[in-house]
């Protein structure tokens, strides 16, 4: 009989890995609190550093299921889950229950929620939008418009909104926001090419493949400005323009500018469902709030509970790339675990 | 036979205290400003004394306010207090009953028992012996809960108390033992004399089955003198300081002498009249959340008495004004904690030098100066602006555009000449704005213009200008059946004493249901500007908790009244967190006229038809 694994959330690391996990011959279940596969990915037009669609990545992991026998429940919600001697039962909703030899959890993130910035001004003036809003606004592929109705002519994009903060507790980097600052502020040009557009940044965070020369194109090719400096507050004027005041830390001034749409580039958080499930399971979680692997070297993946592992954004802020490398990583410690190989019985020396 | 060697460490001990306290009182009067020097000239003699006698009684001896937070307590610190002056005055009674004369040597009342042994003929003698026995008990009992106490804290790991210094432990020693002394040295002569009443004769008759009493009779009469002496030459060393402290305290307060922010003689009283009785740790937030146990009251002005104050101890605290508010002897917690920032503020006071390129002249009715924290909640202001159109009133928002803060986070901070420079700044712009009212919507701000910036026009927090604007007619509001709870800013409740406005103001548009913390007894939102130290993890600690509460009436709406507060639970809170102003102008009734008049035109046009 094959053993069974149960993937909790069915965004790109639940897909992936149930993809390879039933390839590897387990039987697969995969629980999605919504009606459809994808996450967040679906919301998602135009992905960095290439410029790639990204339906493209929502066919090949939807492909990949098709190629493999893996049982989707859609609209699940989880109520309980029992630990009976090696086996986990969980319980859903209308008192179904499945049992499963080993979990991931891949419970994904939540974007911060920017009306926690009130500052910023986000949902009490018309012009601020947030780097999701801006992706649907993409996603409608007429003429970029302002919720106010006008064409933009200029633009601020604000780094690090609920990253990086401490005013609202997050002390972390959400490392996916400075290349999406810098990716739509190009496909904003594109689209608007006499716009002038800033960005208002405390550092780029350029580290991985071909970022930096995302960055350096943007500025040379596409002319966006990049302002060290983060902002104070926002205010609106009478004809709903957006005064954004910031101080430019590389000349050490304070500096006004009065711009007609402002993007906040929200970071991540753990996911409401990642926080539910950690309760259910007693898992270890970071200061925080993302999953807490035993070692953080040595057993990335692996949770305090014996034959739950997590994988992806629920464990910190990932970009898709490395949402894939985790997804698939966390395969491989969940294989050895159902071969009996226990990587717990590898010793540390100190 | 009136004298006996064994009176001297009580006479002793007694003058040696009396004249200490009399140098130590003589000279925190002469430190003081001579404004309070004159206004004590003033009310020495009226009936300000009597009222400062009256207060003594309740609150020094009878202990009033701590019988209001804890009954046991109360009883404890009332029976050893009230009990004694009792046993005083009944021994000077017996006194001059006896002896016939009024003046007698300071002892004999002390030691009645021991120098008269034939009451025969005494007026009231019986009666006499009755009731010092019965005071004793009473004492007694006292005594017994204190012993109790400090046994039954130990045993259960409950709250204890901060290290006894030697003085502390001679006094508390000798405290304990002055009256179970008392009794035995009584009980013994009583049992000797068969002078005793119905609690030393009985215990007396009762001991001499034990002991040789004759034997021990002066040994005990020793004893108590000892410890009655040991006790009073202590007490200066020791936080029973308090005790005669605390009636100067009173005295200096119902003469008009007030608390400053910078520490002076006054202030000096009030750190010594603490007892540190610890009724201050119990509500202090940064205490019960486990952030910080060093910073209840009682601990900060202990370490001001012992000279050990730290920069970090000071800034560490929310400056909430709960233990303010709590404190049985009144001492005014908010201002020694101020007066020792200032103290240590450092020299770094900023450079204001851009203020003057602010200066422009603008002419109005009513300045609005939102306050920085404000303008990090944007949904305040614009309520605020929205709320000044319908009224239609003439407003200068002052703080719109190259603003200056209003300096009471300077000051908080102790740097007091920052302060200042800002001030002078703001105060000549309202001034020469000709506004006759001046309305922030930050209780921060509120509480600076209205304490420090000595305008001569009239300062409101804008729940009691919407209060005003809503009663007076000037602004439609409509109620709907929104369930609301309201918290009180510390710097707008305790700290300005505003509660009712904000309340009336609620009634007009919504449902106001009561929390367990209303009024004086509200909590602090865990934002507060006074804390230099605190991490924001711990901000939202404090918040959470705060939240938890307020929520339990499952409001839909949890209102204040300062944008500290809102930002500060909006963190951690799943109920909406409003501002009042938000709400009021939430409230304005959308005009339909506009709609009203078309209805009307095509009503006429088919009428027509």
């Amino acid at each position: 009989m094959n053993k069974k694994v149960v993937v909790i959330g069915g965004g790109i690391t639940g897909m992936e890995a149930s993809v390879q996990l039933s390839a590897l011959g387990y039987s697969v279940t995969i629980l999605e609190k919504e009606g459809q596969l994808g996450g967040h990915l679906k919301d998602w037009t135009v992905l960095f550093p290439n410029l790639r669609k990204g339906n493209e990545i929502v066919s090949f992991l939807e492909h990949g299921l098709e190629l493999q026998e893996v049982n989707i429940i859609y609209n699940s919600k989880i109520n309980e889950i029992k630990k009976i001697n090696k086996h986990y039962e969980i319980i859903l909703d209308k008192q179904k229950s499945i049992t499963a030899d080993a979990i991931l959890v891949a419970t994904g993130f939540d974007l911060f929620d920017a009306h926690r910035k009130e500052e910023f001004g986000y949902g009490i003036y018309e012009n601020v939008i947030t780097s999701y809003d801006l992706e649907k606004i993409f996603a409608q592929k007429g003429e970029i418009k302002t919720p106010s109705g006008i064409k933009p002519k200029r633009i601020g994009f604000i780094h690090c909104v609920g990253s990086r903060d401490e005013k609202v507790n997050n002390h972390y980097c959400s490392n996916v926001c400075c290349v999406t600052g810098v990716k739509q502020a190009m496909e904003l040009k594109t689209l608007i090419p006499d716009a002038e557009i800033f960005n208002f940044y405390m550092d780029m965070r350029m580290f991985d493949t071909h970022f930096e020369e995302l960055y350096l194109e943007s500025q040379k090719k596409y002319g966006i400005n990049f302002i060290r400096g983060r902002l104070s507050e926002a205010n609106e004027t009478i004809d709903k323009r957006i005064v954004i005041k910031v101080e430019d830390t590389l000349t050490s001034r304070p500096l006004k500018m009065t711009v007609d749409m402002m993007v906040l580039l929200v970071g991540m958080e753990p996911s409401k469902g990642t926080k539910e499930i950690a309760n259910l399971l007693n898992l270890k979680m970071r200061e925080s709030g993302f999953l807490k692997p035993e070692d953080d070297h040595t057993m990335s993946n692996v949770s305090n509970m014996a034959g739950v592992f997590f994988a992806g954004t629920c464990s910190g802020p990932m970009s898709i790339k490395y949402t894939f490398t985790d997804a698939r990583a966390a395969v491989t410690k969940i294989n050895c675990f159902l071969k009996e190989y226990e990587l717990q019985n590898r010793i540390l020396v100190n | 036979m009136n004298y006996s060697h064994f009176v001297l460490p009580f006479t002793i001990g007694l003058i040696v205290l009396l004249a200490y306290m009399l140098v130590r009182f003589g000279v925190w009067i002469y430190k003081l400003d001579s404004d309070d020097k004159q206004r004590i000239l003033k009310n020495i003699f009226s009936i300000k004394s009597l009222q400062a006698i009256k207060e003594i009684f309740t609150e020094s001896l009878l202990h009033r306010n701590i019988f209001k937070t804890n009954k046991v307590l109360g009883y404890m610190h009332m029976s050893l207090a009230f009990g004694w002056l009792l046993l005083i005055i009944g021994g000077h009674i017996q006194t001059w009953i006896f002896y016939d004369r009024l003046s007698n040597p300071i002892y004999i009342p002390i030691f009645f028992e021991y120098f008269v042994h034939n009451k025969a003929g005494m007026l009231f003698g019986e009666v006499l012996t009755f009731t010092m026995d019965l005071i004793l008990l009473f004492i007694l009992t006292g005594v017994a809960l204190a012993y109790f106490k400090r046994f039954y804290s130990k045993l259960f790991g409950m709250k204890k108390t901060t290290n006894l210094k030697l003085g502390d432990k001679f006094a508390l020693a000798s405290l304990w033992l002055i009256f179970p002394l008392r009794l035995l040295a009584e009980s013994t002569a009583a049992s000797l004399h068969n002078t005793g009443g119905f609690l030393t004769q009985n215990f007396g008759n009762f001991i001499s089955g034990l002991i040789p009493v004759s034997f021990f009779e002066p040994v005990f009469w020793w004893a108590y003198s000892i410890s009655l002496g040991v006790f009073f030459l202590s007490l200066p060393f020791s936080r029973y300081m308090h005790i005669p402290t605390e009636l100067l305290l009173i005295a200096l307060r119902k003469w008009g002498v007030k608390s400053k922010e910078t520490f002076d003689a006054f202030a000096d009283v009030e750190l010594h009249a603490c007892s540190r009785c610890g009724i201050c740790i119990d509500p202090c937030q940064m205490s019960s959340t486990g952030i910080s146990k060093k910073t209840p009251a009682s601990y900060f002005l202990k370490s001001v008495r012992d000279k050990e104050t730290n920069s970090y101890d000071a800034l560490n605290c929310l400056m909430c004004g709960r233990c303010e508010d709590k404190c049985p002897v009144g001492i005014t917690t908010t201002n020694q904690r101020l007066a020792q920032r200032i103290n240590l503020a450092n020299e770094r006071q900023g450079d204001f030098s851009y203020l003057k390129d602010l200066n422009y002249q603008i002419k109005t009715d009513v300045v609005y100066f939102a306050g920085c924290m404000s303008h990090l909640t944007p949904g305040i202001t614009r309520s605020m602006i929205k709320i000044f159109r319908k009224a239609k009133v003439n407003y200068w928002f002052m703080d719109e555009d190259g603003s200056a803060c209003c300096g009471r986070p300077q000051k908080l901070a102790g740097n007091l000449e920052a302060m200042k420079q800002l001030m002078d700044f703001n105060k000549k712009r309202i001034v020469e704005s000709g506004a006759k009212t001046i309305v922030t919507s930050c209780p921060i701000c509120y509480k600076v213009f209205s304490e420090d910036y000595k305008l001569e026009i009239e300062v409101l927090h804008h729940t009691q200008y919407l209060n005003r604007l809503v009663e007076q007619k000037l602004l439609p509001v409509q109620a709907d059946s929104k369930k609301v709870v309201y918290h009180d800013p510390c710097e707008l409740g305790r700290g300005a004493g505003i509660y009712d406005e904000p309340r009336k103001l609620l009634t007009h548009v919504a449902t106001l249901v009561a929390t367990k913390h209303e009024k004086q007894d509200s909590l602090c939102c865990g934002g507060s500007l006074g804390n230099l130290e605190i991490e924001a993890a711990n901000r939202s600690l404090i918040a959470k908790d705060v939240v938890d509460e307020l929520s339990k009436p499952n409001p839909d709406v949890i209102a204040t009244a300062c944008p500290l507060c809102k930002k500060t639970f909006i963190k951690v809170s799943s109920v909406q967190v409003l501002d009042i102003a938000e709400l009021i102008a939430m409230s304005i009734p959308e005009k339909n006229e506009k709609s009203g008049e078309r209805k009307k035109i095509t009503v006429l046009q088919e009428e027509l038809v």
